[in-house]
């Protein structure tokens, strides 16, 4: 996969916290390239969403001033230890990508 | 002589197409409200404008159940961690606003049943300036705010 996830999620008392590493360009569209000198088009996940047990638990709405290759962590209750978390993003461009992972 | 019947007919056939262009223009609109990303709200340069795309009012109060932590000195701004906690039953949201950016709207975290008031991430700043964390808890909007030093601005250009 062109754009891989690293995604972590951690039950501590009845709080899962998770945890995510996406890897992505995030230009913000105002800056340039150093040797054509035209500015680079921009480039960024728009849209980060975290499903549990097929509810929506989490919904990041970004610009470009994310950093590039984005951290993301948050926490919610309710969840179990062996349960799947699902991560899912969206670029200005319509390209996708998604990771899930196992709570410990 | 014209027949008076086939003038009736005529202007029947014309008002049946009107009616049938109308709910073909109607058709068209569902899709524009599909949109979800708030583009109004992240491409405003003004904050004002930012938040009131975003949340609907401009108005909010600082609080000290919103805690931000980002550091006192970014050496690079294209990196700059920022969590914010908030100790607020239903939250709706937490957005990030960094003021000394060209757009000041950084990113909304909406939140659905069961998060809890916590979320950490990355983000890049101009220059240096004060980041804002918004927490919207149905009518009220609770903020808490830090001053960054940004010695290398991470917007480029």
């Amino acid at each position: 996969m062109a754009n891989p996830i690293k995604m972590r999620a951690k039950l501590k008392g009845e709080v899962t916290e998770v945890k995510a590493l996406m890897s992505h360009p995030m230009e913000t569209g105002r800056r340039k390239d150093k040797a054509t000198e035209k500015l680079i088009p921009a480039h960024f996940i728009q849209e980060v969403v975290c499903t549990w047990q097929e509810k929506e638990v989490m919904k990041a709405l970004w610009s470009g001033g994310v950093s590039k290759n984005p951290y993301i962590a948050f926490r919610f209750k309710g969840a179990k230890k062996g349960e799947t978390v699902q991560l899912a993003w969206t670029d200005n461009k319509g390209e996708s990508g998604s990771a899930a992972t196992e709570i410990k | 002589m014209t027949d008076p019947k086939r003038r009736i007919l005529l202007q029947g056939s014309l008002a049946a197409g009107a009616v049938g262009a109308a709910v073909g223009t109607g058709l068209l609109t569902p899709r524009a409200v599909l949109a979800a990303w708030p583009e109004s709200a992240f491409t405003a340069k003004q904050l004002d404008d930012a938040l009131k795309e975003l949340l609907g009012t401009n108005t909010y109060e600082p609080s000290d159940r919103v805690k931000l932590k980002a550091p006192d000195i970014a050496e690079n701004g294209a990196v700059v961690p920022v969590t914010v906690e908030a100790d607020v039953e239903g939250i709706d949201s937490i957005s990030i606003i960094a003021t000394g950016n060209q757009t000041p709207l950084v990113a909304s975290f909406n939140l659905g049943a069961g998060a809890l008031g916590f979320v950490s991430t990355r983000i890049k700043m101009a220059k240096t300036a004060t980041v804002v964390a918004l927490v919207k808890a149905g009518d009220q909007v609770l903020s808490a705010s830090k001053d960054v030093k940004v010695t290398i601005g991470g917007c480029g250009g």
